[in-house]
């Protein structure tokens, strides 16, 4: 049950995710072909937010949660005995449902917060990485004169885009989204969406939605999770115009969730 | 109007008339105290009283300024010890203090809060006063230290608790290690809250005279040895207030005056960063 017409970036095999003894997620095997966006989606409280967060190991920072099962990151399980987890999360960025700007930062150092973890750089090669992503998270334009004052004085959208210019400047190899447009209005839903489309030429990404129609907008697979199991994945148009089985035709269609 | 509509009315009225006198009540002793002090210390406060030290007795006109240096140096010294202790412990507690160390922590923290502050002035004594030999200010400021740390300590791991959830997941998800997810993103979120919570109790120590009784001692000559007994504004105004001379007891008020407009200022001081923590900017 997989997309196999590219080399897979990012992989999981029989991923199972607990919390204590409680099954979030159930032994899910899915591949992530490079430079391309895979949607996650299904009803609250399927687990898909579960289940992406532990493709960069933030589950196991939950209170009690744990994961059985391996996560390949260019075939190297990322859950292996010598693996740093945190070296793992600079390889895998994140971006949460709500911004999560860091207060107490302008907007240049949020976007080179997560550079200078790998020790200090050059002040001229942190000003080119943090134009870099600004323009990579189209935020540039918006924000380039005044880079010094406060994250907070950003729209939400514009936070948005900021945490994602954050989660961009230390050049990962894949990007999760956990439903990064969960609290943005149209108009930054939009910019967020059209983003996908660029950054995909770059990146591999993963976005968690529960609205059907961003899924069909952003995405080339589609992956349909229902109570803690993976249904059914395929390319979106196929998955969307056909899908083989009947929960997730129904799900489609608005009969549940 | 119904019957019923009358008398939720009147319980109403008499309720809400009832909590505003209450109110009144509560911040009366605050309103009269600052009236009284301003009343009877305002006109012994001149230029005099805040660079001159006592003058014999019979004169009139000396000052205390070796209590305001004084306290400074004893409520000084005593943040420099309690305030890293305090908050380290703060952030101890906050981030990593799950386990039963933590718990054992926080037990013995609420403990010496609720400890009376004569208790640490005699604990202080045997043991950094009676080996010594001698009074000094530095017992003194030991003796305020203690008193500090379980208050910064509280206070400081509720404010790093109230930073959220989220930013220290952003932090993580980042690539942050836990030590400096701690460092760089929560405390520096928390740091206006954490500045409060050492205001207020600077505040607090600024105004205990039991521990020093019995480890600054107090002094009537200017001194700034931290080795030897030092003048402090509380021991002024007890030694000041039970003496048998009407100017020692202008002296007093004038002092209390003083003291109390520290404390007012340093927890007006306290509630405007608080104030910028929580405004929306």
């Amino acid at each position: 049950m997989a997309p196999a017409d590219a080399p897979a970036r990012l992989a999981t095999q029989r991923l199972t995710a607990l919390f204590g003894r409680t099954v979030a997620v159930r032994e899910i095997s899915l591949l992530f072909p490079a430079h391309t966006v895979t949607a996650i989606i299904g009803p609250s409280g399927c687990g898909k937010s579960t289940f992406l967060r532990c493709l960069n190991r933030m589950h196991e920072l939950s209170e009690s949660g744990w994961v059985t099962g391996s996560v390949l990151l260019d075939n190297v399980d990322i859950y292996g005995g010598s693996v740093d987890p945190v070296a793992v999360r600079r390889r895998i960025g994140m971006v949460f449902q709500r911004p999560t700007p860091f207060p107490t930062m302008s907007i240049h150092d949020n976007v080179a917060a997560g550079l200078r973890v790998n020790g200090r750089l050059p002040a001229a090669s942190v000003t080119a990485a943090v134009e870099r992503a600004l323009r990579q998270a189209a935020l540039w334009d918006e924000v380039h004169d005044r880079l010094d004052s406060s994250a907070l004085a950003l729209s939400g959208g514009q936070q948005q885009r900021l945490c994602i210019a954050r989660a961009l400047a230390p050049e990962p190899e894949v990007l999760l989204l956990d439903e990064p447009t969960g609290s943005l209005d149209p108009a930054g839903t939009q910019r967020i969406e059209e983003l996908c489309h660029d950054l995909k030429r770059r990146y591999t990404i993963v976005i968690v939605t529960h609205n059907l129609q961003q899924a069909a907008r952003v995405s080339d697979y589609t992956a349909f999770f229902y109570l803690g199991k993976l249904i059914e994945v395929g390319r979106t148009a196929e998955l969307f115009t056909k899908p083989a089985r009947e929960e997730t035709e129904a799900y489609l269609t608005g009969r549940f969730g | 109007m119904t019957a019923r509509a009358i008398r939720r009315r009147a319980v109403s009225g008499v309720m809400t008339g009832l909590v505003a006198l209450l109110c009144a009540a509560a911040v009366l002793p605050l309103v009269l105290i600052f009236a009284d002090l301003l009343h009877k210390g305002a006109t012994a406060i001149d230029w005099n009283f805040f660079v001159r030290t006592p003058v014999p007795i019979g004169q009139t006109g000396g000052g205390v300024a070796h209590a305001i240096v004084g306290s400074a140096i004893i409520v000084g010294t005593a943040c420099l010890i309690g305030l890293p202790i305090g908050i380290g412990a703060g952030i101890y507690l906050a981030e990593y203090g799950t386990g039963r160390l933590g718990w054992v922590v926080r037990f013995v923290a609420d403990v010496l809060n609720g400890t009376p502050s004569i208790v640490i002035g005699i604990l202080a004594w045997t043991w950094f006063v009676r080996p010594v030999g001698h009074f000094s200010a530095l017992a003194g400021s030991i003796a305020l230290a203690t008193l500090m740390v379980p208050m910064v300590a509280r206070t400081t791991e509720e404010m790093v608790r109230l930073v959220p959830h989220s930013l220290r997941e952003a932090a993580l998800a980042l690539g942050y290690p836990r030590w400096r997810t701690s460092l760089r993103v929560v405390v520096r979120t928390a740091v206006a809250g954490i500045v409060t919570g050492a205001l207020v109790a600077v505040a607090r120590i600024a105004g205990e005279t039991a521990p020093l009784l019995f480890t600054a001692l107090g002094n009537l000559n200017f001194s700034v040895s931290l080795g030897h007994p030092m003048q402090a504004l509380p021991l002024q105004i007890f030694t000041y207030a039970t003496g048998p001379f009407d100017e020692w007891h202008r002296l007093a008020w004038a002092s209390a005056l003083v003291l109390m407009a520290l404390v007012l200022l340093l927890s007006t001081v306290a509630r405007w960063a608080t104030r910028q923590r929580y405004g929306t900017r």
